[in-house]
């Protein structure tokens, strides 16, 4: 039963991985779905989330050297949040909101800019070496079934789950959601309903800064390290699985995160087996990246985006 | 851009005085930098080098307007390519190939680099064919991940078989040589000497003037046009019968040329190559220079990548002493500064001057039509 | 004398979703023509001429040019294959300056490449040289040849129209298809259109044009075309649809239909 053991586990890691995906994704596809932009600096507020979370819980300790580590754990998200959100929000101001109606490419030129410069702040104020970010919850294995798993990874799982779920109900349901999504349609009209558009943006902005900052913390949690380049690949990552769920579409970015947790995992280890080692986790991130070519070529509207045409 | 030929047809002396002043400043420059130290000669040949990577991914995003996030990919393979033609490293994992060539594998630059060249076009070809349909944004992601992708195969292809020695890289690779002259010595030369440095700096110049030349010949030709209208409205392009496809990977291969001619020399001039020199940080270098400079303008672009190749060493040199001066420390290291100013100089440039430093002169600008009323001007006879 | 058609099309059909766009459309436009497709609007006309230049697939329908098969596959083949259009909202390339812009329209008939290009050639001289000369006279042909070294994005509306049918014309085409290329035109400016086309017709080439203006086409158009709701509803020369009761209510309504 060997195999089929393995197969649990990595059906697990895929999912710990894809819930993080799915909730950085998230931010690429709100964004994306209501200016059209791809907002490359996302993975970086992320890494500010992770490394400010990293000064907070340091300073906590250091203030309080008995607090739990739930608590710590608590303190770094409640710090990385409102850090990440004001962050996000200067940016959409200053760097995006000016250039809204230029022609393509220069938004996403800016973006580059302010990744790099993101990067940079976190340079100088956190240094370029990479930092370990402390164990917080119990390392013990758990088992359930034939998988292992750790508290850390169980609260990814569920803590992504319920947020999604609220994320849903507020897009559906609520005055901003409707909102969101009226802007997101047609924001001319939606203006005219009496939407204001700057708020409606500038709120978009600051959800999906929220969702990186917590999956920023909890990525430094399971990695156990935090550094200044670290939100390039998880977000290269995670603008694939929103390509892949279809941009834009809410459901599709935690959909798409999710199956791409799955297939990394499952990839890259059979992969690993397949090829005696040769192929194994080291071209891990290929594997998102050939996801990302396959769909933008043969299916550029992702499993559940409407079909683009983009004839005249 | 249309009346070029007219003006220095109508006033030839001018601009052939003003070539005589630039080709002797030139000439005259490493001799002046090497009084204020070698380390600015090695800065001016790399601004030569980068003046190359400039052009290059000028004709993929000015001139045919794809956004390539991953251009330093074809500099890595020309550098790479470079490399295992004339280093110890292929003769000494190859058991055959050290037979093959048992005086060491030193393939002659006349070869090599047209080799790097041609398989960094390849490269290009390759990975082009399948994404340059795609939209600027999505397009923009997939290069950049092509890139990435190719660093982490260089990083890795030391198993099973060692092609590319890993994250170590590979060193001890051949100077430039043309005939019995060794770039790496230094050189007498009417009385005087010239170093290693300043040679390396003439070759890049030399090199990096017929890349001019050529991107100054394709920006007013045929497929130049072409280009051009792509970047304008594709649809219509189309419907004029340009084949989009074939030019737009023309662009993307004559760009990929440029990058691997470049990544050759790289690699003779620096004796060593490893997957480090070449991240996203590069190509996002290189992109910031035609940014700054003016994207599609030739002279915009050579402007922008001596001003941001030459001005980071500049800043190294105050910046270092005046924070320690000031602080007693150096608060913000160089290489973070250097950052800095790459991130600084794409936002601020796209917001406040989207056409860059230098951008392409306006083209005449009608008068504002007649009233509906009057007397329509008759059409030429 | 018979003439021989330029354009024969059969059987066009075109189905968008619920909305059947096209259904068993048929044209034949014979040479040195100037051929009208009217109806109202939604009727189908851009479509056809969407098909017709390859940037729409149709579900059915057979093409011929010149006698010759024409599959509309690809965009860029259609403009080799000798059809040239223009756009309802004019698509010229802004920031080139006009003389540009219909240099570009040489480029399916020219061929020297990059490495040519590069060298700088006899060939490649020659060429441009052509190009240049060839561009310059069209402007001068379409009456904007004093404008030539302006940015084509600040020109005037009509000088535009002007600029694009001149790049259109820069292909060699066989069959020129103008989409609504009167549309925002004063009464002054379609009669130079108007002139215009019929000069260009008289120097060889067929026209089929979309139109809305009823007096442009039936003063201009030798045969007409009635689409409604993707079917041909009339044909026949202007006088003929210009009275028909079906073409009047196509357009007008029921109620308004003559007795």
């Amino acid at each position: 039963m060997g195999s089929l053991d393995t197969f649990v586990q990595q059906v697990f890691n895929g999912l710990v991985l894809g819930s993080l995906y799915a909730l950085i994704a998230l931010g690429y596809t709100m964004v994306y779905g209501i200016v059209n932009l791809i907002n490359f600096a996302h993975g970086d507020v992320l890494m500010m989330g992770a490394l400010t979370a990293l000064s907070a819980i340091a300073l906590a300790q250091g203030l309080a050297p008995g607090i739990p580590g739930w608590v710590l754990m608590l303190v770094g998200m409640l710090a990385a949040i409102p850090v990440c959100v004001l962050l996000s929000l200067v940016i959409e101001r200053v760097a995006y909101r000016p250039l809204r109606n230029a022609p393509r490419l220069a938004p996403l030129i800016t973006a580059i800019g302010v990744s790099i410069l993101l990067q940079t702040l976190a340079m100088i104020i956190w240094g370029r070496n990479h930092l370990t970010f402390p164990q917080l919850l119990s390392p013990e294995p758990i088992t359930i079934g034939p998988a292992t798993a750790t508290v850390t990874k169980l609260l990814v799982i569920a803590l992504s789950a319920i947020i999604m779920v609220a994320l849903l109900l507020l897009v559906q349901y609520s005055r901003l959601g409707r909102a969101m999504r009226a802007t997101a349609e047609n924001a001319r009209v939606a203006a005219l309903m009496g939407v204001n558009p700057n708020a409606v943006i500038a709120a978009t902005f600051a959800i999906g800064a929220a969702l990186a900052a917590v999956a920023g913390v909890m990525y430094a949690s399971l990695y156990s390290v935090a550094h200044f380049y670290m939100g390039f690949i998880p977000g290269l990552k995670a603008f694939t699985a929103a390509v892949l769920g279809g941009i834009g579409n809410i459901p599709g970015a935690m959909l798409g995160g999710v199956l791409l947790g799955l297939i990394e995992a499952l990839g890259a280890g059979y992969i690993d087996q397949i090829s005696d080692g040769v192929f194994g986790s080291n071209y891990q991130d290929v594997f998102a990246f050939i996801v990302l070519c396959v769909v933008l070529i043969l299916r550029p509207s992702g499993l559940l985006g409407e079909r683009v045409a983009d004839r005249a | 851009m249309s009346s070029a030929p007219q003006s220095t047809q109508t006033q030839p002396r001018s601009a052939l005085r003003a070539t005589a002043v630039v080709a002797l400043v030139l000439l005259v420059l490493p001799l002046v930098a090497q009084w204020l130290g070698p380390a600015w000669v090695r800065t001016l040949a790399f601004a030569a080098l980068y003046v190359m990577l400039a052009l290059g991914l000028n004709i993929v995003v000015g001139f045919a307007g794809l956004l390539d996030l991953g251009y330093i990919a074809f500099y890595a393979v020309g550098a790479y390519t470079f490399a295992l033609l004339a280093s110890p490293h292929l003769t000494e994992n190859f058991p055959r190939i050290a037979q093959a060539f048992p005086g060491g594998l030193h393939v002659p630059i006349w070869a090599s680099i047209p080799l790097g060249a041609a398989i960094a076009a390849g490269f290009g070809v390759l990975l082009g064919a399948p994404v340059l349909k795609l939209r600027g944004d999505y397009l923009a992601i997939v290069t950049l991940g092509f890139g990435d992708i190719i660093r982490i195969f260089l990083n890795n292809l030391n198993e099973p078989i060692n092609l590319t020695n890993g994250p170590q890289g590979i060193t001890l690779i051949d100077p430039v040589r043309i005939g019995q002259l060794r770039f790496d010595h230094a050189v007498s030369v009417l009385g005087g000497q010239l170093t290693s440095l300043q040679l390396y700096y003439y070759l890049f110049t030399a090199l990096a003037l017929i890349c001019i030349l050529v991107c100054v010949r394709l920006q007013d030709s045929r497929i130049g046009r072409a280009w051009m209208a792509i970047r304008e409205d594709e649809i219509a392009a189309k419907a004029m019968g340009i084949n989009v496809r074939n030019i737009k990977l023309l662009a993307f291969g004559l760009g990929a040329t440029f990058g691997g001619v470049s990544g050759s020399m790289f690699a003779a001039f620096q004796g060593f190559v490893s997957p480090e020199s070449f991240s996203l940080m590069e190509s996002v270098i290189v992109l910031s220079m035609i940014v700054l400079g003016g994207l599609g303008h030739i002279p915009g672009v050579i402007l922008g990548a001596v001003m941001l190749s030459v001005f980071p060493e500049f800043l190294r040199h105050t910046v270092g002493p005046l924070q320690m001066q000031l602080f007693g420390r150096i608060v913000i290291d160089t290489e973070v500064l250097r950052m800095l100013l790459y991130g600084v100089a794409l936002v601020i440039i796209m917001l406040y001057r989207p056409k860059g430093l230098w951008p392409a002169p306006q083209h005449g600008i009608a008068p504002p039509a007649e009233p509906a009323s009057a007397v329509q001007p008759q059409a030429d006879a | 004398m018979a003439r021989e058609p330029v354009l024969n099309v059969h059987g066009l059909s075109k189905r968008f979703g619920g909305l059947q766009a096209l259904q068993e459309v048929r044209i034949c436009i014979e040479r040195q023509q100037i051929y009208g497709l009217i109806g109202p609007n939604g009727a189908g006309k851009t479509t056809f001429f969407n098909v017709l230049t390859g940037l729409v697939r149709p579900d059915s329908g057979t093409f011929e040019l010149n006698g010759h098969t024409y599959e509309p596959t690809s965009v860029h083949r259609v403009a080799a294959a000798g059809i040239a259009r223009t756009f309802q909202n004019i698509r010229l390339f802004p920031d080139m300056t006009a003389l540009e812009n219909v240099m570009v329209g040489r480029h399916v008939r020219t061929h020297c490449g990059a490495l040519a290009s590069v060298l700088r050639t006899r060939a490649v001289r020659t060429e441009e040289e052509q190009i240049r000369r060839r561009s310059r006279e069209l402007l001068e042909y379409v009456g904007i040849g004093r404008l030539g070294h302006l940015q084509a994005r600040t020109l005037s509306y009509g000088d535009q129209r002007r600029l694009e049918i001149a790049r259109a014309l820069a292909t060699d085409p066989k069959l020129l298809a103008l989409d609504e290329p009167a549309a925002g035109m004063n009464a002054t400016e379609k009669l130079d259109l108007r002139r215009l086309l019929e000069r260009i017709r008289s120097d060889g080439i067929t026209l089929l044009l979309i139109e809305h203006d009823v007096k442009l086409v039936m003063g201009l158009c030798d045969q007409v075309t009635v689409l409604d709701e993707g079917r041909i509803i009339k044909e026949g020369s202007p006088a003929q649809v210009q009275h028909d009761p079906v073409v009047i209510e196509a357009y007008l309504g029921r109620a308004n239909a003559p007795k």
